[in-house]
């Protein structure tokens, strides 16, 4: 059906974007609001759109009316809806904690910091809206530079671990635009479910392999699927805080939902896009890296830097699981990506609350936080929690279908990866909970006095952090209602 | 009987989990804290015990939380096993509440209220697990239940208590994610459900190899029973205040652990499956060796405590071996057993604290004369030692008398001799402590000065042990639900 709504929901950043340069400039009072405001009106448009589109189905938007497959089609789904919405509600919620770290950390440039953030959201958004393959090229751009831009306005190092992102990155564009290139070549079009007409048609053809390899490997560079990881720790470490927040929870996810739409889309009874050897290769892939990502997460000694080796390993769950081809598999992929990116975003914003704090994320500095810091720290335990996949916080049930669609697929390396993950994610922030639980035991006998008065972060970055831990409670609680009604509608059947 | 919807099994584990919150408010008003504590828990015991009657009348109560997985909901059901551990662990703690407020002031220690905050997430934890209606409800409170006792374990904060935190973790939730999940996974991929159901969901539906691998899996992934070699964890965790010694590591935890494993066998393997694989055989050979081995160990201990500890090891073991034994008898000795050994251990783990209080001493050696100062403790852990012993006239009798007559039963020759043998290391370990605070006199000028523990302490520990003689006299309700938890 034909309805502008979505378009909106993208609109009210972009358009927003440009108002906080112009009036931000002289008047910094009118970033915040401005900001808040139409993130907040996006999130309210992204719910009408998702109860709209699980009333009446698919929506679709030409731009400018050329009809597709020659114009662009913003299509939404109640799949796409779901990651609108996941979308526009984490930059809402993440947008409070940003702003004070960036009032702190970029005193004189808050307007040009919000003009990126905000365009990047608009990115982001578009990633998931469009129905074109060239168009999925623009926006991925568009969401890189931006994110280049944000991670260069950090401190120390940080120019040169953007730069080395602009290089991986634009690496992975040419890849990716490569293959759309092929793509359009063989087919003669770009709107991605007209490919996927012709694409039976072209079933074994080296021109058509070599294309989706293309498209396929520039995609896992942008989601840094082990082993082309390099460029995002530091990248992530190195951002300022207020970037930080947005972009961890969000980058990877909808990189890899991309990944799985293609694959949605490409896929049909007559075209099996995932051979049965490339998917071994691909899970077999997915399981070293969840295993070196893990073990790499326990060498680390800041919690930031350890936050950004999960988040590698994260999308090797991820991956592995949508490569796993089968209902549950890909079910667990999909719960995955809203439970990641808002666990993530609950322990960044813990990070970055501590980081306001103590300065320091460095893990001597972690000591005794739970007297200093008990509401953030509180707070990071349910995060933990749910990395860990304790039940009933949403980490669990995510973990739970990837599981079990490994056991049903028999892919047993996946399922032993997992596992593993899971123990050392248990490691990893039980040594975090130690050290903020005991403090320093040489001076635990005059603890009394050592004791520093509860030092908590700033409301501004303590509330989005505790109603990101109740959603984190709260979506778990809710599994039941959002795979029956929109994840499993999205599956094909037989799939 | 159909069962009925009702909201009362919520309830009863949220009183104690929404109550933490008034604890932690009452942070600097103690004696309005411990109100709240004791208040709480004579509201949950009460709703427990409302329940009764209707389990009792063959009806069950369910209540959904949740759909998260399709065909597994959230979901509570109290039935009589259940009811028999909600009955067990609601009521202790009262009393180990009530004991708490004697021992901790007695000994003022610091964070009181991180600690009663914290216990009271537990019990909740502990209901919860007495309550799942499935394996998925299980598994989260058997979770939520490791995740809050460790700041009761570690309580203490020094070097000691991080390394004992560390192996409790590293045990406990090592297990039930690196095991127990997995087992839970494969039930599920193979059954299609995880509902407990009496005689089990896998029936006819899981080759013999697959049940082996499933009771490996599962009992050793509910580590908290402390089956070896995965029972470590136990020992260490005596660092923690008495009172979480007593009800925790000698009730609730444990219990948890054992009452997983009850379900594993009787609702989701299910008896009569495991007979036609012959895994019996499986699950009483882990928990004889367990068991022996525990009780020999427990002689060598010099720590009061720690003695202990191996002794729940070992009675522990007794009681997945009445489970594994799969005849009527055995398996009614085993779930009585649970009930049993929780009144008589935490009596004598009450004993333990009272005698730490009132003297400060830990090791049993140091422990001479002792009885003539503190006749009520000593006498109440004669009661304790000759209930978990397995003499008449105290409930340790009842069950301990059933997995006999369920070994005989079996004509399991060597379970008899286990049996027997185990009965006598029992009272190896007791005897010479008691016999050391009579008959052996103090070396001259020690001991003067000490007297008994405070009232808080001295009449949770009576009532205990009069519970653990009453039970023998007045079984009939336990052993009820026992009988109807098996469908015997």
């Amino acid at each position: 059906m034909k309805s502008n709504l979505h378009m909106y929901v993208m609109a009210a950043p972009l358009l927003t974007a440009f108002l906080v340069n112009i009036f931000g400039r002289n008047n910094r009072k009118v970033i915040a609001p401005m900001v808040l405001g139409a993130l907040g009106l996006s999130s309210l448009l992204a719910i009408a759109v998702l109860k709209r589109t699980l009333m009446l189905g698919d929506l679709s938007y030409t731009a400018g009316a050329w009809t597709p497959p020659w114009g662009i089609e913003l299509l939404v789904d109640p799949l796409s809806a779901l990651m609108l919405l996941l979308i526009a509600a984490v930059s809402f919620i993440a947008t409070f904690a940003a702003l004070p770290c960036v009032k702190r950390d970029l005193e004189d440039r808050q307007h040009l910091f919000f003009t990126l953030y905000l365009i990047l959201i608009a990115g982001l958004m578009g990633l998931v809206l469009t129905a074109d393959a060239f168009n999925l090229y623009v926006m991925l751009e568009i969401t890189s530079i931006t994110t280049y831009g944000l991670i260069a306005l950090g401190r120390g190092r940080a120019p040169l671990s953007s730069f080395n992102y602009i290089i991986m990155g634009s690496v992975a564009a040419s890849f990716y635009l490569l293959g759309v290139g092929y793509l359009y070549l063989l087919t003669g079009t770009l709107n991605m479910a007209d490919i996927a007409r012709y694409l039976p048609a072209l079933q074994g053809t080296a021109a058509l392999s070599t294309a989706l390899a293309f498209i396929l490997i520039g995609l896992w560079i942008k989601m840094a699927f082990f082993p082309l990881h390099g460029w995002l720790p530091r990248a992530y470490t190195d951002a300022p805080d207020g970037a930080g927040v947005l972009i961890a929870p969000l980058m990877t996810k909808v990189t890899i939902y991309l990944m799985v739409r293609l694959m949605l889309t490409f896929q049909s009874p007559t075209f099996p896009l995932i051979s049965m050897d490339v998917r071994t290769l691909v899970i077999w892939a997915a399981a070293i890296g969840i295993v070196c990502a893990s073990s790499l997460a326990l060498a680390q000694r800041n919690l930031k830097q350890m936050l950004t080796y999960i988040i590698i390993a994260e999308v090797g769950y991820m991956v592995g699981g949508a490569w796993l081809a089968n209902d549950q598999g890909m079910t667990g992929t999909l719960l995955h990506i809203v439970n990641d990116a808002l666990m993530t975003l609950c322990l960044f914003l813990a990070a970055v609350a501590i980081a306001y704090r103590t300065g320091s994320l460095h893990f001597d500095n972690l000591k005794g936080l739970y007297r200093r810091m008990p509401w953030t720290m509180a707070f990071f335990t349910i995060g933990a929690f749910a990395m860990i996949g304790v039940p009933p916080t949403c980490g669990f049930y995510s973990k739970w279908y990837l599981l079990l669609g490994g056991i049903e697929a028999g892919q047993w390396e996946f399922v032993v990866a997992l596992i593993f993950s899971s123990l050392v994610n248990a490691v990893l922030f039980f040594r975090i909970i130690e050290l903020a639980y005991f403090g320093s035991l040489q001076d635990s006998e005059h603890h009394a006095h050592a004791s520093a008065e509860p030092q908590e972060a700033p409301w501004w970055i303590l509330s989005p952090l505790a109603l990101t831990a109740v959603l984190l409670i709260v979506v778990g609680l809710s599994t039941g209602p959002l795979v029956n009604n929109i994840i499993r509608l999205m599956i094909p059947v037989g799939f | 009987m159909t069962p009925i919807v009702s909201i009362w099994p919520l309830a009863a584990i949220l009183v104690s989990l929404l109550g933490a919150l008034p604890i932690i408010l009452a942070n600097r008003q103690p004696n309005l804290r411990e109100s709240w504590t004791i208040l709480i828990a004579l509201v949950k015991l009460m709703i427990v015990a409302s329940l009764l009657p209707g389990v009792l009348e063959g009806n069950s109560y369910v209540f959904t939380i949740a759909q998260v997985i399709p065909g597994v909901p959230i979901e509570l059901r109290v039935d009589a096993l259940g009811m028999i551990f909600a009955l067990v662990a609601s009521s202790l703690w009262l009393f180990t509440s009530i004991y708490s407020i004697g021992y901790m002031r007695a000994l003022d220690e610091h964070a009181q209220t991180r600690y009663y905050a914290s216990f009271a997430v537990a019990i909740s934890a502990t209901l919860g697990v007495a309550f799942a209606g499935n394996l998925l409800t299980m598994y989260l409170f058997y979770e939520m239940l490791s995740l809050s006792t460790y700041p009761l374990v570690t309580h203490e904060q020094n070097a000691e208590a991080r390394s004992s935190g560390r192996k409790y973790l590293t045990y406990i939730l090592g297990t039930s994610i690196g095991l127990a999940l997995p087992a839970m996974m494969i039930t599920y991929s193979v059954a299609g459900t995880l509902d407990f159901t009496s005689g089990g969901i896998l029936a006819g539906k899981a080759s013999p190899e697959l049940l082996a691998l499933l009771v490996v899996l599962f009992l050793f992934g509910f580590a908290k029973a402390g089956l070896m070699p995965f029972h470590g964890w136990l020992p260490a965790a005596m660092v923690a205040p008495t009172p979480v010694s007593s009800f925790l590591h000698g009730v609730a935890v444990v219990k948890a652990g054992v009452f997983s494993i009850f379900r594993i066998i009787f609702d989701i393997l299910g008896p009569e499956t495991l007979q036609s694989a012959d895994l019996g055989s499986l699950i009483t050979y882990i928990a004889s060796v367990t068991l022996l081995i525990a009780s020999m160990v427990a002689l060598t201990q010099d720590s009061l405590k720690r003695r202990l500890a191996y002794s729940t090891i070992g009675q522990l073991a007794y009681m997945v071996l009445g489970a594994g034994m799969l005849s009527a008898t055995g398996m009614l000795g085993g779930v009585m057993h649970l009930a049993m050994h929780a009144f008589g251990k935490i009596t004598l783990f009450f004993c333990a604290g009272a005698i730490y209080v009132a003297s400060k001493k830990k090791n049993i050696s140091q422990m001479d004369g002792l009885g003539r100062r503190m006749p009520i403790t000593y006498l109440a852990f004669f009661l304790g030692s000759l209930s978990i012993i397995g003499m008449p006239p105290l409930g340790g009798f009842i069950s301990k008398w059933n997995l006999l007559i369920g070994a005989v039963e079996g004509d399991q020759l060597v379970l008899i001799v286990v049996l027997l043998i185990s009965s006598l290391l029992n009272a190896a370990y007791f005897f010479p402590i008691i016999y050391r605070g009579f008959f052996v006199p103090a070396t001259d000028g020690e001991g003067d000065g000490i007297k008994e523990a405070p009232l808080f302490c001295l009449i949770p520990l009576s009532v205990t042990a009069l519970v653990s003689l009453a039970l023998f006299f007045y079984p009939d309700t336990l052993l009820k639900l026992a009988r109807m938890a098996l469908g015997i």
